[in-house]
């Protein structure tokens, strides 16, 4: 059979969700935003809920997320995401609302923040990416830094007496009431991808049954700032990342 | 009956990352060797006869440039 | 006739948001300014108006929900006291770099640091020069009744959503616990979310396909852009010092001096000047309602007749500083103020008054 006779409108079983925008995105080759981007677009078209959903944009890479999903969107300052989906999901409750934040800005700067919002079971959905570095600022370490890891402001690697431990804090975010679903995922490869895409789409649906806050991080690469090939630091991710950020749910009342 | 798959790359968005190519359960995928206006090689179907269009390349392109198409045969 | 009740200038805050249509207050607790919160969650709007109401971890959530609610185009307001505006300096650069509309009440009480929980006027700074970073101004208002507090909520909110700018009602510890007579105004219903999506069609109320998606972000990488942005905000503020100057005036034809005093202190002057009149000194007093837009052309005006102008604040000196701006040189201007919660009597200030023009001659 001929590649023009399969390449045909009614053959299509994979094309770009019209949620996402035409925008090339911004981010290094193989950076795990634009899948879970894509992801969370998917979503929300098979949901239908593009009228009544509004993103809250993070400061980090992430920032301009609102680039690529059209949709509605607030850009907050760093970390305090939670606090303006607190607002909005309050004001309008028929709204999905949803943050998507990188490790320095939930897990650092906006720890009060997402702790509070989650603790009072806001009806709203947390996307946490983890990727254990600020990226957008140049690689510098992030809460979540592993031991021994390198970044440029842990140059001989993460060492406990001078940086402390990586944080857990989806364990943290897990042992509030506040929350219902509380899940750890990843987008390494295409299982992994599908795995999230559904992490989503329950975390979107909880929120419309007010059964508190969603949360769902997903271990992401950084292969600029861990200055590796795409390929190979998604297999540094599976290898060192998941033993740490143990992949699966870990909450879901 | 065979599935028979078929993938379109938008050149001009793929950054040539390859994480497409090592989700190919069936190395249809490969980076060219020209490249685009932004300088990366983008992925084409090197094996096109190997596709089986399963969506995996799609589903984990970080910058949505794979359109998949699939016929029964 | 209207209904008065005896209430604290904290109390008429509260009372007045849930009358003007407010959606939503989002705050921290603070002296001297708790009995804002305390008389909303009291009321429980929620039920009446289906105001939200809620009790935020912080200074810094509080101001970013107002980030969020105003995003959606909805009326939402704070309250606080200086160390508290100090941490919400950087929402408020945000709110107005993203040019939304909320309203903030600042009870403002001595500084710096913790301070003192006794009043004081050391915010004027951080006011109307812009507390957080960048070039923003808020419309800054001052009362100085606890009817004023009422009705400042109003047209603080009327004022924020003209310009979509925050706005800042300034107040002190005294306005904030004194409590007087206040006349409430008629209810306002809240908008509908039909009425909001009609006037307000820049908020997050979910993007439709009749329009583009609408994001409500202060950030712009590119200079020529970021440039144009800082432009439109500039002309919005020149727009506010042509249009919404408010100030009033306490025998200011006549005069020979004018004390410039604001919330408290103009309570406090307006006995003083009466006292100089006795003395038969020619003395006037002026009251900027608006802090900024600061009525600098009436000061200007007041200069040809004027000999001398004192400003006299709960501060070190800082509105002097505007009134010297003001004046530009062609007359002297004079400072009275004390610190650490200390309110002077008007003989006190009086005296402070003819000490300085002593030294005039």
């Amino acid at each position: 059979m001929d590649i023009k006779d399969i390449i045909k409108p009614e053959n299509r079983v994979y094309a770009k969700s019209k949620i996402l925008t035409d925008t090339p995105m911004h981010y290094c080759p193989g950076c795990s935003h634009g899948t879970v981007h894509k992801l969370i677009a998917e979503v929300i078209d098979e949901m239908g809920i593009q009228e009544k959903t509004i993103g809250v944009s993070p400061v980090g890479c992430s920032v301009f997320a609102y680039n690529y999903l059209d949709i509605d969107w607030q850009q907050a300052a760093h970390g305090r995401a939670p606090a303006l989906a607190t607002a909005t999901k309050r004001l309008m409750p028929d709204k999905y609302v949803f943050t998507y934040q990188g490790d320095g800005d939930l897990a650092s700067i906006g720890t009060a923040e997402i702790m509070h919002a989650c603790n009072r079971g806001e009806n709203i959905v947390v996307i946490f990416i983890n990727n254990a570095i600020y990226g957008m600022t140049g690689g510098q370490m992030a809460p979540t830094t592993l031991l021994g890891m390198k970044t440029s402001t842990t140059p001989y690697g993460r060492n406990v007496e001078l940086n402390g431990y990586p944080l857990k804090i989806t364990e943290l975010i897990a042992q509030l009431d506040g929350t219902c679903y509380v899940t750890r995922q990843s987008v390494h490869n295409s299982a992994a991808a599908r795995k999230t895409k559904r992490a989503i789409r329950k975390a979107f649906e909880n929120s419309a049954l007010k059964k508190g806050t969603s949360f769902v991080e997903v271990v992401s690469s950084c292969n600029s700032g861990w200055k590796m090939t795409p390929v190979k630091a998604n297999e540094w991710m599976a290898e060192n990342m998941f033993p740490k950020y143990p992949i699966g749910d870990i909450k879901d009342v | 009956m065979a599935l028979k798959g078929a993938v379109v790359v938008d050149r001009e968005r793929c950054k040539g990352c390859s994480v497409c190519i090592v989700n190919c359960p069936t190395q249809t995928l490969a980076l060219a060797k020209e490249v685009n206006s932004k300088g990366y090689n983008f992925a084409y179907m090197e094996n096109p006869d190997n596709c089986t269009g399963c969506t995996n390349c799609a589903t984990v392109c970080p910058d949505t440039c794979i359109t998949v198409y699939r016929v029964k045969v | 006739m209207a209904e008065k009740i005896l209430m604290k200038g904290n109390e008429a805050i509260a009372h007045a948001a849930i009358r003007c249509g407010c959606d939503g207050y989002f705050g921290y607790p603070i002296t001297p300014q708790s009995e804002v919160m305390e008389t909303l969650m009291n009321e429980q709007p929620w039920n009446s108006t289906g105001m939200v109401v809620l009790q935020a971890e912080s200074e810094t959530s509080s101001i970013n929900m107002l980030y969020g609610g105003a995003s959606c185009g909805k009326k939402v307001m704070t309250s606080s006291s200086s160390p508290g505006i100090s941490l919400m300096c950087e929402g408020l650069s945000y709110l107005a770099g993203a040019e939304l509309p909320c309203l903030v009440a600042n009870v403002v009480r001595g500084g710096p640091g913790l301070g003192t929980i006794q009043p004081g006027q050391g915010d004027y700074f951080q006011s109307v020069k812009g507390g957080g970073h960048g070039d923003y101004k808020m419309i800054v208002l001052a009362p100085a009744s606890a009817q004023d507090m009422y009705d400042f909520v109003d047209l603080a909110f009327e004022l924020a959503f003209k310009y979509r700018n925050p706005a800042l009602i300034l107040s002190d510890g005294v306005i904030g616990q004194m409590m007087e007579k206040v006349e409430l105004r008629p209810m306002k219903p809240r908008l509908t979310e039909k009425e909001i999506i009609e006037r307000y069609p820049w908020a997050t109320t979910g993007k439709t396909p009749d329009r583009k998606q609408n994001v409500l972000t202060s950030l712009a990488l590119d200079a020529a852009v970021h440039e144009r942005l800082n432009q439109t905000l500039q002309n919005k503020y020149r727009q506010m010092e042509e249009n919404e100057v408010r100030y009033e005036t306490l025998m200011c034809e006549d005069a020979d001096y004018v004390i410039v005093a604001y919330g408290c202190m103009s309570r406090i002057c307006e006995s003083t000047v009466e006292l100089a009149r006795k003395d038969g000194i020619k003395l006037g007093l002026l009251r900027p309602v608006t802090l900024y837009p600061f009525p600098t052309k009436y000061i200007q005006e007041l200069t040809s007749h004027t000999k001398f102008m004192m400003s006299v604040e709960l501060s070190a000196g800082q509105m002097v500083e505007d009134v010297r701006l003001a004046v530009n040189g062609k007359i002297p201007v004079g400072f009275y103020g004390r610190l650490g919660g200390i309110v002077p009597s008007p003989e006190e200030v009086l005296e402070a008054f003819k000490e300085q023009i002593k030294k005039l001659n």
